[in-house]
């Protein structure tokens, strides 16, 4: 098997076995064999246009949604296929929750925000505990307790990816997916949520996917490398390189392309 | 410093002759628009102004009374201002279900994207159907239809209702439509990532974001209903009388209107015109009724 880095030192949650990701008959993601270590974050990187968020995305069934989408190979979590048929895609995001690139509140109070998910959950408890709770763990309480009642979309760039990350541990999922949930913020705000990723790592497994590798480094304990080839047909095709702690990706990489990418000499 | 001639200046000073055209311009926009704010004072004085005589004579009387006798010289619109707003809830309470339904059905991906441009056409073909084809329809199809299994005798407050909520029917799906499909897709991902089904998603996040846009639609539709008068002057019976059957004769101010202007004189002249300024009223309270509350649902 080529490209199979397992995650050695801890169980994994997620593992990926052989996934090829078709839009139509355009393989756009091939060959993937990826375990994901839990209670550990994983970062995902790599040039534009090599898979990474599609990937991402494979692990909730989010690419459900596009119609020409179709996934070969394997996805487990606990040693459950995702893609079997009997599973529920809905049940598979309610413990694999998502943050997005762009912050994207509902257009309700901050405190539905995060009471909607829980919500359509079946949370039955405190609705105000859990709300309070959740802000607490996105460390956004303290700039927002004296107005839950007020716009989510009022709140700052910043704050709005908070709120989402907040939105997604409210229903207390197992697994945070995030797709480049920096990107859209200033650099204080990304530090916020760096911190914070750090800090929900206690209590979940995170796959983070970025375009930035000095974060990549400061907060992923394993790092993925994806590029991007072209196959004699002419498409583009995105594969895994290399999988692996993330001191060894960025100090002492096994392969080439790897070590151009993590000193910027390309992508 | 030395001036320099125009020519070798690096950034070419704006030619006077632009500068010109930029103010005829400007000016041409702004009588445009001017234009169109005094046709509507224009029109709305000359209404009231002919109204005069009867607001002198009857007052707010008018509104209450149910006698239309031009042979006496009692004039009173409340069956037609009854007819008109009973008529057109009716078929706001027919219609809007079957929109914001229609809406949805044609903004998500059931149908094949070829065959759903083919239903968003046929949809918005609906509005363009002349409304004396309408009230055509009404009298020789529908009318007969209805007879087979309701009490209804010939035309009546049912069938005028009914052609009205087909009529405004495309507008509450077109627009509906076009503001469901305005609700950003990354709306519908995040209640789908937080473990949402399609219709969580479709009645909590994505109705709700496009509420103002759908309230927007159904008030354009409540406009059009008050207002409309061929198809309804030719199903709804033109009769003066106020009745909580549906299936009885009624009156809406526009086909009074429609029915009495042409053998109008003196005091007949000017009830009609009261009774316009009226529908003039309504139809103007519901707009703003509609900007209230479209922004209000916009700052949440």
């Amino acid at each position: 098997m080529i490209n199979h880095q397992s995650a050695k030192q801890t169980e994994a949650v997620i593992k990926t076995e052989n996934v090829n990701v078709y839009y139509g008959n355009f393989l756009a993601v091939a060959g993937i064999y990826l375990d994901i270590a839990k209670n550990q974050v994983t970062a995902f990187i790599g040039p534009s246009g090599c898979g990474k968020s599609t990937l991402l995305r494979c692990y909730n069934r989010l690419n459900d949604l596009i119609p020409s989408f179709k996934l070969q190979g394997a996805i487990t979590y606990h040693n459950q296929n995702l893609y079997a048929p009997e599973i529920d895609p809905v049940q598979v995001r309610r413990r694999i929750g998502m943050v997005f690139q762009r912050p994207n509140p509902f257009p309700k109070s901050i405190y539905e925000n995060i009471a909607f998910g829980a919500r359509i959950n079946g949370y039955q408890g405190d609705m105000d505990e859990l709300v309070e709770k959740s802000l607490r763990q996105a460390a956004l309480w303290d700039e927002v307790k004296d107005k839950l009642r007020q716009s989510g979309l009022a709140l700052s760039g910043g704050q709005q990816q908070r709120l989402c990350i907040a939105r997604t541990v409210a229903i207390q999922p197992d697994v945070v997916l995030m797709d480049e949930p920096c990107s859209a913020l200033d650099p204080i705000s990304t530090l916020k949520v760096e911190e914070l990723i750090h800090q929900l790592k206690e209590n979940y497994t995170i796959i983070i996917v970025t375009h930035n590798m000095q974060q990549a480094s400061r907060v992923a304990d394993y790092t993925a490398f994806f590029n991007v080839r072209t196959t004699e047909k002419g498409d583009r095709q995105g594969y895994l390189v290399e999988y692996d702690r993330t001191e060894k990706i960025f100090q002492n990489p096994k392969e080439e392309a790897t070590q151009q990418y993590v000193s910027g000499r390309f992508g | 410093m030395t001036s320099l001639s125009d020519s070798s200046k690096i950034i070419k000073p704006r030619p006077v002759n632009e500068r010109y055209l930029d103010n005829v311009f400007k000016w041409t926009a702004q009588i445009f628009a001017l234009t169109i704010a005094l046709v509507l004072i224009w029109i709305t004085v000359q209404v009231a102004i002919a109204a005069v005589p009867a607001i002198k004579q009857f007052g707010l009387n008018f509104l209450f009374q149910s006698s239309w006798n031009p042979v006496k010289s009692e004039y009173g619109v409340w069956p037609a201002i009854y007819g008109t707003i009973v008529s057109s809830f009716i078929a706001l309470l027919i219609a809007v279900p079957i929109g914001i339904g229609v809406a949805l059905f044609l903004s998500e991906d059931y149908l094949p994207p070829s065959i759903q441009r083919i239903f968003v056409f046929l949809v918005e073909l609906l509005a363009a159907i002349p409304s004396v084809v309408y009230g055509l329809w009404g009298i020789f199809v529908l009318i007969p239809f209805l007879k087979n299994f309701t009490p209804l005798k010939g035309p009546g407050m049912l069938p005028a209702a009914l052609i009205l909520a087909l009529m405004v029917l495309p507008v509450i799906a077109a627009i509906s439509r076009d503001a469901i499909t305005n609700v950003p897709e990354s709306l519908r991902q995040a209640a789908v990532g937080l473990g949402a089904t399609r219709w969580e998603a479709i009645l909590q996040i994505m109705l709700p974001a496009a509420s103002s846009g759908i309230i927007g639609g159904v008030m354009l539709a409540l406009g059009r209903a008050l207002g409309e008068t061929m198809a309804v002057t030719m199903l709804i019976g033109n009769s003066n009388k106020v009745s909580l059957s549906i299936f009885a004769p009624s009156n809406t101010i526009s086909s009074l209107l429609t029915n009495q202007f042409a053998e109008a004189s003196g005091m007949q002249v000017s009830a009609l015109m009261y009774a316009a300024l009226i529908l003039f009223a309504i139809t103007l309270v519901v707009n703003i009724l509609a900007q209230v509350l479209v922004k209000r649902l916009q700052k949440i």
